[in-house]
């Protein structure tokens, strides 16, 4: 490194990487090439451990689902899609699939439904707002598989909520999670289409847990949006609905994308909530493709099918992810 | 200056690299040729108590010997199944490792040449004469023995309330036909019959697997369980109405509860009966507080009388293991008298040796050793006892099945199982 001529640095001295003022033209460049390697050596550790733990893995994922691997013993004969194929024709599989469109879809409309609602009353500059703010996003710090397990108890059709609405009279009591019409359930392949009832259950367990989340980003955003904007839009007469419609959502859109992208990469991948809470459930109304990707792996021992499933659910996350990144890129670069 | 820098950068990755790798895999290169590693899912309180008792007795006779339960160390559950799988295919097996007896995890192990008979050791110790041969020939494989059993537990049993049954005149549902009529006067009487709770999708297997075993008998039983006959049979299809029709008996929010909920309907006297293994009748005294006979009663499941499902867990001895000597000693401790009597009281299990003490047990294990020793034994599907991949496809099967009750589907279902998981 160093030729001897070199500025020796010493520990009372800033760091060179932090001085930029000082300095000709050739300690400039050398000093940007100290700045890479840095950078590089900063970045290396955490890059070689995400390069073996996540893409590695995920590429032994891959390699495994095309094997034969599918019992306790390790076997890496080419299965070609052979396991894809198994999996893809399974009712339990087709019904993840239904199952989790429908999930994440309503999960993620109920989350910004609810959490723009409380954000634009939190907004309104009420007393106690931090309090508020506190309350409503607590249930975030729990975890899913206490929320699962409390709403479980919650509207077991025998015990929970379904007592309060009999006191009341109501006579035709809801069965919750345990439902298992279909509506509007049309037949294709070996499973029927539509949305799952017993979801439901699952659902206002889910967006009860994350809405908080919407909420604080929301909350976030709206406070970013200038006054002069809306003082604008007020002395051109417009107020009310038409101010939310017109003025306020189309500058929350940003925003918008962060939470459905967040919400979905969490929707995509939920587990402990749906294990805790109904399991896989009667004709698989409310499984997962993780719940059968871990019972197809650690229960069934057919390993090269489990991974079939991980990477299926990792390419639907990447239908998700990818358009964001792109997008969030080409921003960049403009900006 | 800066070649110190770039020192310190570099031994910064390298400590990072050694700790990722020292978590890893910490234990598996750091144990001495004196000491037993063991792979054994008993951590609950009364499991562990069970097993450190055990351990006690083995290092009474060969004192320096430190015992330690890998699985526990290594993380629970089927993280420890992974890592038990990696070690032996890497040559560097534990000296022990728990299964079920049977055709599921134990066979293969036979089969991928990992096990070694223990004959020799059977021999030695006297072993032949000891245990049940019918339970042996669970443990044998082309006429090899490949492990010990420690503890046995039964499969097949109808748990009901006693007080329910004096009070309508009726009769432990020990045949199909009196079942029904016992479930069709409960019913009458505004009390569930049957408890039903299947929230882990493994307990309506449970059920099914007894109801088939009472419709077609031990040997035609058997030989569905080891792939010698096929599953798209009449017997099947028997057994699949008769389940129908018992699950027109049953609770309807059986998806919401878990086994104990079930078996605390039955205690409560809000349902008539229940069928579950008898693990849970150390539920009924231990958590429930109710005594044999008085506050729960027993019988085989309907048709089953004379039959003995068995779930037992069982050791064996890894064939790559380099120093056998200690897991030899362990294994003659883990089926001696001595061993097994402090064992299973403690675990709420009962001995499988023909010798074991009675006194040492409640009237429900009194009455359980009895038919044990009397029984034909047979496996039961979804306790470890079958290929895993089998036991997961029918536990699909039956999701779909209690649900829409069609008999043909199931059978199907059932039948392609089968097929594309062998079960010999």
């Amino acid at each position: 490194m160093g030729n001897g001529t070199e500025l020796p640095h010493n520990p009372a001295e800033p760091a060179p990487w932090i001085s930029t003022k000082q300095g000709g033209a050739r300690v400039k460049r050398r000093r940007v090439s100290w700045d890479q390697f840095s950078a590089v050596a900063t970045l290396a550790p955490s890059l070689l451990l995400l390069g073996v733990f996540v893409y590695g893995f995920i590429a032994w994922t891959g390699y495994v689902s095309f094997t034969n691997w599918n019992s306790f013993i390790p076997t890496f004969s080419f299965a070609g899609w052979q396991n894809y194929i198994s999996v893809f024709n399974t009712f339990r599989f087709q019904s993840d699939l239904r199952n989790i469109v429908v999930f994440t879809v309503l999960f993620i409309l109920g989350c910004l439904v609810v959490g723009m609602a409380l954000a634009l009353l939190i907004d309104q500059r009420i007393r106690a707002e931090s309090l508020f703010r506190s309350i409503f996003i607590f249930p975030m710090a729990i975890s899913f598989v206490v929320t699962g397990v409390i709403w479980s108890w919650i509207l077991n059709p025998q015990t929970g909520v379904n007592l309060i609405l009999k006191a009341f009279g109501v006579k035709t009591l809801p069965t919750w999670f345990l439902s298992t019409t279909i509506v509007p359930n049309i037949t294709l392949g070996q499973i029927q289409i539509g949305i799952p009832l017993a979801l439901f259950a699952v659902l206002l367990a889910a967006v009860w847990q994350m809405s908080g989340f919407a909420m604080a980003v929301y909350l976030a955003g709206l406070r970013a949006i200038s006054e002069d904007i809306k003082e604008a839009a007020r002395i051109d007469g417009s107020g009310g609905w038409r101010m939310f419609w017109s003025i306020i959502l189309p500058q929350l859109r940003s925003t918008t994308t962060t939470i459905v992208i967040i919400l979905t990469a969490a929707s995509l991948k939920v587990f402990g909530l749906v294990y805790a809470m109904t399991g896989p459930g009667q004709e698989f109304v409310t499984d997962m493709p993780s719940l059968n990707m871990f019972q197809t792996t650690f229960q069934g021992d057919q390993f090269a099918q489990g991974a079939a499933i991980a990477i299926v659910i990792l390419l639907l996350m990447a239908i998700f992810i990818v358009p964001y990144l792109i997008s969030t890129l080409r921003q960049g670069r403009a900006s | 200056m800066k070649l110190a820098n770039v020192l310190k950068a570099g031994s910064a990755l390298a400590v990072a690299l050694s700790l990722t790798a020292a978590s890893a895999a910490p234990a598996a290169f750091a144990a001495q040729s004196s000491d037993l590693q063991i792979f054994s899912w008993w951590t609950g309180v009364a499991s562990s108590k069970a097993l450190r008792s055990m351990i006690g007795v083995f290092n009474h006779e060969y004192r320096g010997v430190k015992v330690t339960n890998e699985a526990v160390a290594g993380g629970a559950g089927s993280n420890a199944k992974a890592v038990l799988a990696s070690r032996m295919e890497a040559g560097n097996p534990p000296g022990t490792f728990q299964v079920h007896a049977g055709g599921g995890s134990l066979l293969s192990w036979v089969q991928a040449g990992d096990m070694q008979p223990l004959n020799a050791l059977y021999q030695s110790q006297g072993w032949y004469k000891v245990f049940p041969k019918s339970l042996l020939n669970l443990l044998t494989v082309k006429g090899k023995i490949y492990a010990v059993p420690v503890d046995m537990q039964r499969g097949n049993v109808t748990w009901y309330n006693p007080g329910l049954f004096k009070k309508y005149h009726l009769a432990p549902p020990t045949t199909f036909p009196v079942f029904f009529k016992d479930a069709a006067v409960l019913k009458s009487h505004g009390v569930t019959p049957l408890a039903l709770a299947n929230h882990g999708n493994w307990e309506a297997t449970l059920l099914f697997s007894d109801v088939l075993l009472g419709a077609v008998g031990p040997a035609k039983y058997d030989q569905l369980l080891t792939g010698k006959a096929s599953w798209n049979s009449p017997g099947v299809k028997e057994a699949a109405n008769l389940f129908n029709r018992m699950m027109s008996y049953t609770n309807s929010d059986y998806s919401a509860l878990h086994w104990q909920q079930a078996d605390q309907l039955v205690a409560e006297g809000k349902a008539g009966m229940n069928v579950m293994g008898d693990w849970a009748q150390g539920y009924f005294t231990t958590a429930l507080h109710k005594k044999p006979g008085v506050g729960f009663g027993w019988a085989p499941t309907p048709g089953t009388k004379g039959t003995f499902g068995v779930v037992s867990d069982v050791f064996g001895l890894p064939s790559k293991l380099k120093d056998k000597t200690p897991t030899l000693n362990f294994l003659k401790v883990l089926g001696s008298k001595q061993g097994q009597d402090v064992f299973n009281p403690l675990k709420g299990t009962f001995s499988p040796r023909l010798d074991a003490n009675p006194k040492l047990y409640d009237a429900y294990s009194q009455a359980a050793m009895k038919s044990f020793k009397r029984d034909r034994l047979v496996l039961v599907i979804g306790q470890g006892a079958v290929n895993p991949g089998f036991t997961n496809s029918f536990n699909n099967a039956m999701e779909i099945f209690v649900t829409n009750h069609n008999v043909s589907q199931f059978v199907s279902a059932l039948t392609s199982a089968a097929q594309s998981n062998p079960l010999s």
